[in-house]
């Protein structure tokens, strides 16, 4: 089949999603005001409340949760075929994650800009709170592994994106002192980061960089593990001006590159699907569709990292009521477009079904490489560019998004311990540097207990990941519901969401949890036991936090 | 296209260049900022809580600039009134 007709249906779904779901959310559930004072103007003070453009607002929103996640995902699910994955990641964006971007940015902006972490306290209950914490910081642990064993695959799978990748990072600084220090209009440093970005891609090309086969006993991806966390490392004590706002925004540039240059290329090149629509024919070993495929894809279907976005720092900027479902809803679509064109790059990137199946000839193996193969194949088809300049350029564009999330997410880590070493009085621990390392040495234990430090079974600690972000999802959309139980709305649009992915979690993290003690990854199967537990805990706190609100609200 | 309505639209994509650089980070510059500014108050009003200051003839100038920002800071830091006897600002 033509790839150009699920492109075509995906597209429409999801402008049909925005301009009627969302528009029927907007006015009868969460009935925006447009005359409502939102927190930017009533707490205004120009550090963290600033009313700002939505068009702005909606960029950021949709750079900060497009990463690589919505890539790796989507190149995982198609294992079971590319239609599953497809109705997951068009039905999930319309009718879960919108409703759960948007509702968290209307939650936070109806409670002064709060987080949703710190409202989970007021709406739901304490315990909720607690819970709301433990799983961010499992969250937090399990972005930083996932991430690096990611990059660490892709460095080795496409040796040619591994100085490209580097560069960036001097492309980046020279933009930040360029800008923030000798104050140069963002126009030449802009246009003179990119040209020299993409030139650095066929430096690389010609010199691709391999890493010995063993150092001190690791194999080559391991020891990019070990390097990548000491980057994140320093990077993440740098200020945020020097590396990570340039970094950011070259990021986003690349994101719009990439997504036209691979949506232009469907459309150019007409590829045709070679994946099966359901694959009868499954490798050994490769877990149930339900309830893993959920859980698989979460980035690009439904994501609970997006309502840590949206009610942190989306919200106090936010000028009118009404805007959030722009930037929340259409960000969210954004990222679902990112999981489509990934799900095309993956089943109709390769020559042949036979092609096809020896790229998944067992789960969990593929990834970022498989995406940058696959996407390769069709940009050369479609576009001038070859295909080796096409794979280190979508390679460095997923190793980049990757890295940007890791760092980050070694940074709120840090800030995590130190905060417990303030709680808990542990002068230690409120070090900066110190912090930074045991969050640094919690992440690498996680990462080489994944299996990383053969760099085989790396991918083991995927479907964990998505299992405690869906959760995350599910605690954000229960307090929206909660929220609209007591102003007396109908609450099941976002009740169904929040039961299904909740369930489709507690099922993934028990059926990982026998798969991981049998396979002897005693540490990750400790991290699923906690994981349960959580679950059982969300769906019991919301049982009582529902019957509760619908007695209160019956009786007043 | 005329000319003045190709100069709006470069001006808008130019906002949004700039937007999209700048805003993302714009709170995190700012509270660096700020925690700048308050140690430099800090200098300034060291005298009067005991720490020696060899310029206080020159910072003491200073003090009635300060005024408002350290009526903000005070304010900010939950305190009602001035927490300084000799410096009362409201």
């Amino acid at each position: 089949m033509s790839a150009i007709i699920p492109a075509l249906v995906g597209m429409a779904c999801i402008a049909a999603g925005y301009f009627v779901y969302s528009k029927f959310i907007a006015e009868k559930i969460y009935q925006l005001d447009p005359n409502f004072e939102t927190p930017a103007h009533a707490l205004r003070d120009d550090v963290d409340f600033t009313p700002t453009n939505k068009v702005v607002l909606w960029g950021h929103h949709f750079t900060s949760v497009a990463g690589a996640a919505p890539i790796v995902g989507p190149a995982i699910a198609v294992i079971w075929g590319w239609l599953p994955a497809f109705i997951w990641v068009i039905g999930g964006t319309i009718f879960f994650a919108g409703v759960h971007d948007f509702g968290a940015i209307w939650a936070s902006v109806r409670n002064q800009g709060r987080s949703i972490g710190s409202l989970t306290g007021d709406v739901v209950g304490l315990r909720a709170r607690t819970l709301f914490m433990i799983v961010i910081f499992f969250l937090l642990m399990m972005v930083n592994a996932v991430f690096a064993v990611v990059i660490s695959n892709a460095f080795v799978a496409t040796p040619s994106s591994v100085i490209p990748s580097w560069s960036a990072i001097a492309v980046a600084v020279v933009i930040g002192v360029l800008i923030y220090k000798m104050k140069v209009p963002l126009l030449w440093p802009t246009i003179g980061g990119v040209i020299l970005l993409y030139s650095v891609m066929y430096v690389g090309e010609l010199f691709p960089l391999e890493l010995p086969q063993t150092v001190m006993g690791l194999a080559p991806a391991a020891q990019w593990i070990v390097v990548l966390f000491a980057y994140a490392a320093v990077a993440s004590l740098l200020p945020v001006w020097l590396l990570l706002q340039p970094r950011d925004y070259i990021n986003g540039i690349q994101l719009i590159i990439g997504l036209a240059l691979l949506f232009g290329a469907v459309f150019l090149a007409n590829p045709t699907i070679v994946a099966p629509a359901f694959n009868t024919n499954v490798p050994d070993g490769t877990p149930p569709l339900v309830p893993l495929l959920f859980v698989t894809i979460a980035c690009g279907a439904l994501s609970g990292f997006h309502g840590l976005v949206s009610s942190g720092t989306t919200a106090k900027q936010l000028d009118k009521e009404t805007d959030a479902r722009f930037v929340g809803y259409l960000g969210s679509s954004g990222e679902g477009l990112l999981a489509l064109v990934t799900i095309i790059a993956v089943t109709a990137g390769f020559a042949s079904l036979g092609d096809w199946e020896t790229a998944y000839s067992s789960y969990g193996t593929t990834g970022l490489a498989t995406f940058v193969t696959g996407g390769s194949v069709i940009v050369a088809a479609g576009t001038p560019i070859p295909q080796e300049f096409a794979a280190t350029l979508l390679a460095v564009m997923g190793i980049l998004f990757a890295a940007t999330t890791m760092d980050s997410g070694v940074r709120l880590q840090r800030y995590i311990v130190q905060e417990w070493g303030t709680i808990y009085k542990i002068p230690v621990l409120q070090n900066g540097y110190i912090a930074t390392v045991a969050a640094v040495a919690a992440c690498l234990a996680l990462a080489f207990g994944a299996g990383g430090s053969d760099g085989q079974g790396g991918m083991l600690i995927w479907p964990l990941f998505g299992t405690t972000n869906q959760l995350l999802a599910g605690l954000t959309l229960l307090v929206i519901s909660v929220m609209l139980v007591k102003l007396k709305r109908r609450y099941i649009f976002t009740i169904v969401p929040m039961v299904f992915v909740t369930v489709m979690a507690f099922l993934a993290a028990v059926y990982q949890l026998w798969n991981l003690f049998t396979s002897g990854q005693y540490l990750l199967a400790a991290v699923d036991v906690a994981v349960i537990i959580i679950a059982i805990f969300v769906i019991l706190e919301s049982m009582s936090a529902f019957s509760r609100e619908k007695k209160a609200a019956a009786g007043s | 296209m005329k000319w003045p309505g190709i100069k709006k639209k470069l001006r808008w994509w130019g906002y949004l260049a700039n937007e999209a650089y700048n805003a993302p980070f714009r709170s995190t510059v700012a509270r660096a900022k700020r925690e700048q500014d308050d140690l430099f108050m800090l200098l300034i009003f060291s005298e009067m809580m005991g720490v020696p200051n060899p310029v206080a003839y020159y910072t003491l100038e200073l003090q009635p600039i300060m005024l408002e920002r350290f009526h903000e800071w005070h304010t900010r830091m939950g305190m009602e009134h001035s927490p300084l006897d000799g410096f009362r600002c409201c």
